[in-house]
């Protein structure tokens, strides 16, 4: 059996990034996610790796992009307005076609907003927060152990596709500890050549140039349907959900992330009163997992769904879309930085859905 | 499955103690989660941590009605007593909480943490000598269990061993 540990949620996440390939982190503290550069500080000097602690959050995803660029695996973390700052280069980074990974412990917002657990993020994250027409892959975990095992194979699909990951957690996520199993270190010997990056390696075949600027319509154009061919790729590929009790389910609760385990609770706590409530939670906000989705939207059986999240309504709005609108959308949120029980989701459901 | 949530000052420990039980529940191979309370808590502030154990898979690690609260001082048994769930149990330290618990469906054990703690002259140590009182009266985890989690622990600062241990034993042996 692998090693299990008792890890919080933020050093789950830098560890596993490690065991992963990651040599590169520039970073700019923000709670709730500091046990992340915490932990790189002194963890990627053993596996001779390197750390920044950047001026400014702008500063350290140009680094990231520079490293990225030059062919490393790199990341960097923040939470919500640490991540705002991110967003013109991580549209830079998408314009280039580089890998890399971005951890986003949401706090509450707008603004500075507070420290607490929050989920408003949402749009920024899976509609582009940056300008351009971009995608990342977006993905969602609702544990611990989903945190390592995302992470772990986070570079091989960021590199697959050439475009950046973004683990989108919650601080409640961050600060969580549950024990763990821990995958060997991959070995960077291993990984995939990179014949675009600028690696200074001599001359090559052909002229290596990252960049993002393309002035001729034509040639941006072509580059746009380029990139639109890979997020559909990925779109097919990626697109991943979890189903709790769903095959009778008459009322289909659903969130993403922690709030998705939250509801889990809720569900189980129905089904002993006799109400056939079922869950699905996309693990992936980003290919949002359309077929499971509609397949809830014509279920004979679901009368009602709800939305569960920690913010005023964003991911309903994808539900809505996805179900094509058949069955009514109810919505219940918590905001602020405030949790939701799982005896908060039963009452609504109870007082709201017939 | 056990819902207990842990509170008290910042500085006493609250954390940690809910951290012992995470370790013990992980070497015991049971499942469980720690939910710290975060952010401008500091020495003197309020701290928390909500901890699940159980043989099932965890789902919701929010704890809206505990089976088991451990009050180390005033202002969290004040929070916290209502939502404690019937039949559920109260550690109170009272060498802090002079005030008796106001419910009879509970069941409440008193333990004058900070006394005990300075007697077998381990000051810091009163968040042990309640883990010693819970798990006698919760049976989560036998007595030798604990000791054993406690040299795991500890194994990193081993002149710690033996005075923790000690506390946690006159907590259990109360």
């Amino acid at each position: 059996m692998a090693e299990k540990k008792l890890m919080k949620g933020n050093e789950a996440i830098a560890e596993a990034a490690i065991r992963g390939g990651c040599r590169f982190y520039a970073g700019y503290p923000i709670t709730p996610q500091n046990e992340i550069p915490e932990y790189m500080s002194w963890r990627l000097n053993e596996v001779g790796g390197h750390f920044v602690q950047a001026e400014s959050e702008v500063a350290a995803i140009n680094m990231v992009y520079g490293a990225a660029g030059a062919g490393g695996r790199a990341m960097t973390s923040s939470s919500s307005p640490g991540i705002s700052l991110k967003q013109e280069g991580i549209s830079y980074i998408c314009g280039a076609e580089l890998p890399c990974v971005i951890v986003n412990m949401v706090r509450s917002g707008p603004g500075l907003g507070g420290i607490q657990p929050c989920q408003g993020d949402y749009f920024q994250a899976v509609k582009g927060g940056g300008h351009g027409d971009y995608r990342m892959l977006v993905v969602a975990p609702n544990s611990v152990q989903e945190c390592v095992d995302i992470m772990y194979d986070a570079w091989d699909k960021a590199e697959k596709y050439r475009l950046p990951v973004m683990i989108l957690g919650d601080g409640m996520l961050g600060q969580i500890m549950e024990a763990v199993e821990l995958p060997p270190m991959k070995d960077p010997a291993t990984f995939p050549k990179k014949p675009w990056a600028t690696t200074g390696e001599g001359t090559g075949e052909n002229r290596r140039i990252i960049n993002s600027l393309y002035i001729v319509p034509d040639e941006l154009e072509a580059m746009n349907h380029k990139l639109q061919k890979v997020y559909d790729e990925m779109a097919k590929n990626e697109a991943k959900a979890e189903e709790y009790l769903l095959d009778d389910a008459e009322i289909v609760l659903t969130a993403y992330g922690t709030v998705g385990r939250i509801v889990k609770s809720s569900v189980d706590m129905l089904r002993e009163k006799g109400i056939k409530a079922g869950l699905i939670r996309p693990i992936t906000v980003y290919p949002f997992p359309k077929d499971a989705f509609k397949k809830v939207g014509e279920m004979k059986s679901v009368k009602e769904i709800v939305t569960v999240e920690l913010s005023m309504g964003q991911y309903i709005e994808d539900v809505k879309l996805y179900t094509e609108c058949k069955k009514p959308v109810k919505f219940y949120g918590r905001s602020g930085g405030n949790i939701m029980a799982p005896e908060d989701v039963v009452d609504f459901v109870l007082k709201e859905v017939k | 499955m056990e819902r207990l949530i842990v509170a008290g000052f910042g500085g006493q420990g609250v954390l940690s103690l809910g951290q012992m039980i995470a370790y013990a529940s992980m070497f015991e191979n049971k499942n469980v989660t720690w939910l710290p309370s975060y952010g401008p808590e500091m020495r003197g502030g309020t701290a928390n941590c909500s901890v699940v154990v159980d043989e099932a898979p965890i789902a919701s690690p929010i704890i809206a009605t505990p089976d088991t609260l451990i009050a180390m001082n005033k202002p969290s048994l004040d929070k916290f007593i209502a939502s404690v769930k019937k039949g559920g149990l109260v550690l109170v330290n009272s060498s802090l909480i002079s005030d008796k618990v106001n419910r009879d469906d509970v069941k409440t054990i008193y333990v004058n943490a900070n006394e005990i703690a300075h007697k077998i002259g381990n000051d810091k140590a009163s968040n042990l000598v309640v883990l010693g009182a819970y798990i006698k009266h919760s049976g989560l985890f036998t007595k030798d269990e604990m000791l054993k989690t406690i040299e795991k622990v500890f194994a990193a600062k081993a002149k710690f061993i033996e005075s923790n241990k000690a506390a946690f034993l006159a907590g259990y042996e109360l």
